[in-house]
């Protein structure tokens, strides 16, 4: 069979080609950018809560610039604390942990790592970033309107978040506004995950069977595979929600409700109906999050260790396994909802199962190490970081995953310290090798190694400093979603604590700028870098950085060896690329 | 650096095995009968996953510093172990699966037996930022409610004074006594909202859903005055949202009743 190789031309109008681009690395690009916005925002967000936790009556009339109305007095209010702790989370969430290593990196590097020109349907990919982009927007526009951000979190309980203002600050527009972005996010997700599929399962080079995948396009594959399968249950939700704040519908507002000693009208909807919509999505959400972080540390680890990747077969199993627990464990989040107990006690074995296929990758990575010759750039250190981050964080989910001591756990800082380390700051270590790592090929020039260093100690320590402590005050009871230690007796002692956390967090907040100096002034100033500067396997490494238009030219690349052949015995060098010719059978 | 960040982890493990072994913040005493359960499988949780924290910590800084790149040698192209991999997936599955078996032994007791015969019942009916207390008076019956009769200054649960069971309950706010050594059985509901009911040293946390009455049961065993607190968010004054609940020898217990009847 002739096979016609369609050879794009780049559009040459600056708008075509950069803002309403269907070029796959050019929407990863938009991507990153999106997301590196929303995290400085969200950083932003958190300094603000981690003020007013240390120091709740301080008044800060610099910050109060930013938020003129919601800090009128110039303190941070209650009310404006719970808005920040919505936002923070629902923006970390979707529009970091989402967007930045399934909608960056999994839009620029998936179609290359498989050898493809562009993603399956271009066109739909655009749309997915520019929905993405308009979610966002209006999440931000909550903090403009009356009332302000809503105040009933990233998990948005019913019935707080479906019975409006009467309720609370923040739970008229700003909440509809919420509802409305996450349904945007919602659709953008489903767009983009038939696209990662697809193109995964047809667009797949000449000897690019599946047993030759690099590990980061399993884990984008299954990642998509979970949005898929998650985001319709969310966005299905969402829509009830709204009918049951606009439409007057009683999805998840029982009858007899009293707010404010006025009866509502609503009857007969289920608040517990919510959260397993809520959880369905928001567990697999937490997979989705955390597959491509461990898929980009295999394949920085196994580089920079010069080794293959250990147990490949059993790292795609493990994704796959988590992949397919990832649905059957929402019900940990609500032991104590009043849920069947019976429920529980599956839902707690599910989770405790899921623990397995996560220890396996741990095993995997540290045995990768074993007899290694690790080559200490900044991606390793990221990858090498996440390890230990994924390891302290993964660890307190066997205290949470039991019925029995959830009981105390649920819904303290424990929990916090917990999905902070495992979904949030391991994915960002992800996230930052990934960034290091892919650096060169996306823009040509290398990032500044001194500064990197810099930033990953920093940022490793101050993690450690701000999240090991939070461990402790959820062991001592204190809820999480305070605004402060001042209404309860047993709280108070606790308060250094919550100092301490508070400067480590200013510290390694402030780390971050070392992080987005380097990657501006990198772009333009940094060192020209090679095809393939880190001396790696993959295709990626096989085209020029930046890589042109259509990937790879009118030559589509043939593949001959698995995606991690470091240090194979006899080889000339110490790494084959993808695309070396087989090695010559004895015969 | 590689040396460095073997140094880093190990000081870090260091630091965080001294925070947890150390005590210095930590649970309140446990003054329910199921309470010490809860916090021996939480240790015995705790020593176990300790224990792989520091070996999996220990681990990787040793490799760091054993596998750190020397000269020009080649890595080794070892990539996989069958027998290895089955031994470490069987280890950790036994491990996690016999915890959580181990850790529904408290759960089972707690949720899946009904409240003992004779248990005390109390009602505890959640609102924004209180809590509504109400006792069946000596009649031992909750009386009707309606919604209708709702008001927050006389009358917080609707109580239908029509209804003879109604006309010695009796209802205070923020102030939960129970009878030392006696299982208490509560019966949660709430009016607006989802709450939490939360006090840490009885080790009992449950839910408060709107639309649903759930019962839990647990006997208090040391007496004191302990904070109820407000543990799912639940709006502005969420972190405010504080109660007490007594826990009185029997006898001091009926006076206060008796108090609070005479009201």
């Amino acid at each position: 069979m002739t096979q016609a190789v369609a050879t794009h031309e780049a559009p040459k109008s600056f708008i075509r080609r950069y803002i309403f681009s269907t070029d796959h690395k050019v929407i990863g690009l938009q991507y990153l950018f999106l997301a590196m916005a929303a995290v400085a925002i969200g950083i932003i967000l958190s300094i603000y809560m981690r003020l007013r936790l240390a120091w709740p009556t301080e008044r800060w009339p610099l910050l109060a610039k930013l938020f003129p109305n919601a800090m009128a007095g110039g303190t941070i209010s209650p009310e404006f604390y719970l808005s920040l702790v919505t936002m923070h989370g629902t923006i970390m969430v979707f529009f970091v942990l989402t967007t930045a290593p399934l909608g960056g990196f999994g839009n620029y590097f998936l179609p290359i790592q498989v050898g493809a020109h562009d993603m399956a349907f271009p066109v739909l990919n655009m749309l997915s970033f520019w929905v993405t982009l308009a979610g966002f927007l209006v999440l931000l526009a909550a903090f403009f309107v009356s009332g302000g951000a809503p105040i009933s979190g990233w998990t948005a309980y019913a019935p707080l978040s479906a019975i409006g203002e009467i309720a609370g600050p923040g739970l008229g527009m700003g909440q509809n506004l919420w509802i409305l972005s996450i349904a945007l996010f919602c659709i953008a997700s489903l767009l983009g995950a038939l696209n990662f599929i697809t193109t995964t399962l047809n667009l797949r080079t000449k000897g690019m069977a599946m047993t030759r995948l690099p590990l980061t396009v399993w884990a984008w594959f299954t990642t998509a595979v979970l949005a898929l399968l998650a985001f319709p249950v969310l966005l299905a939700g969402g829509i009830l929600l709204l009918l049951d704040r606009v439409a007057g519908t009683s999805f998840f507002v029982p009858g007899g409700l009293i707010v404010s000693d006025k009866i509502l009208p609503h009857k007969g909807g289920s608040p517990l109906l919510w959260q397993h919509l809520f959880w369905f999505f928001g567990h697999p959400e937490v997979y989705i999050a955390i597959l491509p972080g461990m898929g980009i540390t295999s394949h920085v680890l196994s580089t920079f260790a010069r080794k293959p990747i250990f147990g490949y077969r059993a790292m795609v199993a493990a994704i796959f396994a988590i992949g397919v627990l990832g649905f059957l464990v929402w019900g940990h989040h609500m032991f104590v909802s009043g849920m069947s107990p019976y429920s529980a006690i599956a839902f707690s074995l599910l989770t405790l199962s899921i623990g397995v296929p996560s220890a396996i990758k741990t095993f995997n990575w540290l045995a990768t190490l074993y007899k290694a010759q690790i080559r200490f750039t900044v991606p390793m250190l990221f990858a090498l970081g996440f390890v230990s981050i994924f390891v302290t964080g993964g660890l307190s989910g066997i205290i949470l995953g039991q019925t029995s001591l959830d009981i105390p756990m649920h819904d303290t800082y424990f929990v916090v310290a917990h999905f902070h380390l495992i979904m949030g700051v391991a994915a960002i270590f992800g996230i930052f090798a990934g960034t290091y790592y892919w650096f060169p090929k996306m823009f040509g020039r290398m990032m500044n190694e001194t500064l990197g260093k810099l930033h990953f100690w920093l940022t490793f320590i101050g993690i450690y400093a701000i999240f090991v402590p939070m461990h402790i005050l959820g062991i001592a009871g204190h809820p999480r979603r305070y605004a402060g230690t001042e209404g309860f007796d047993f709280l108070a002692p606790l308060q250094p604590i919550h100092v301490f956390i508070t400067i480590a967090a200013l510290v390694t907040a402030g780390a971050q700028l070392l992080f987005f100096f380097n990657f501006f002034w990198s772009i333009w100033k940094g060192r020209k870098a090679e095809m393939n500067p880190w001396r790696a396997t993959t295709l990626e490494w096989t085209i020029p950085s930046p890589p042109p238009h259509d990937n790879f030219g009118a030559q589509t690349p043939v593949v001959h060896h698995g995606p991690y052949e470091y240090s194979v015995p006899g080889a000339a060098e110490d790494y084959i690329l993808q695309t070396a010719p087989p090695a010559p059978t004895k015969s | 650096m590689g040396v460095a960040l073997a140094l880093v982890i190990g000081l870090i493990t260091l630091g965080t095995v001294i925070l947890f072994a150390g005590r210095f913040w930590w649970f309140p005493e446990a003054i329910s009968a199921h309470g010490p359960s809860i916090d021996r499988q939480f240790m015995l949780t705790l020593t176990i996953i300790g224990i792989a924290f520091v070996l999996a910590q220990a681990t990787l800084a040793f490799f760091i510093v054993r596998y750190r790149r020397q000269g020009e040698q080649r890595a080794s192209y070892w990539h996989e172990s069958p027998r290895l991999e089955i031994l470490w997936t069987t280890v950790t599955a036994v491990v996690f699966i016999s915890l959580a078996i181990l850790g529904q032994r408290v759960w089972a007791q707690l949720h899946l037996n009904a409240p003992p015969a004779g248990a005390l019942q109390v009602e505890v009916t959640a609102q924004q930022f209180v809590w509504n207390i109400r006792y069946p008076g000596p009649d031992g019956k909750f009386g009707r409610t309606r919604t209708e009769l709702i008001n927050d200054v006389d009358n917080p649960v609707g109580l239908d004074f029509t209804d003879p069971a109604a006309q010695d309950d009796i209802v205070t706010v923020n102030q939960m006594a129970i009878p030392v050594n006696r299982d208490i059985h509560v019966i949660l509901r709430s009016k607006d909202v989802i709450h939490s009911f939360w006090v840490p040293p009885l080790r009992m946390k449950q839910d408060a859903v709107p639309g649903l009455a759930i019962n839990i049961h647990f006997k208090a065993v040391k007496t004191g005055q302990f904070e109820i607190a407000c543990a799912e968010l639940c709006g502005l004054t969420h972190h405010r949202m504080r109660g007490f609940l007594m826990v009185l020898p029997e006898p001091e217990f009926e006076h206060w009743l008796r108090q609070r009847a005479g009201l």
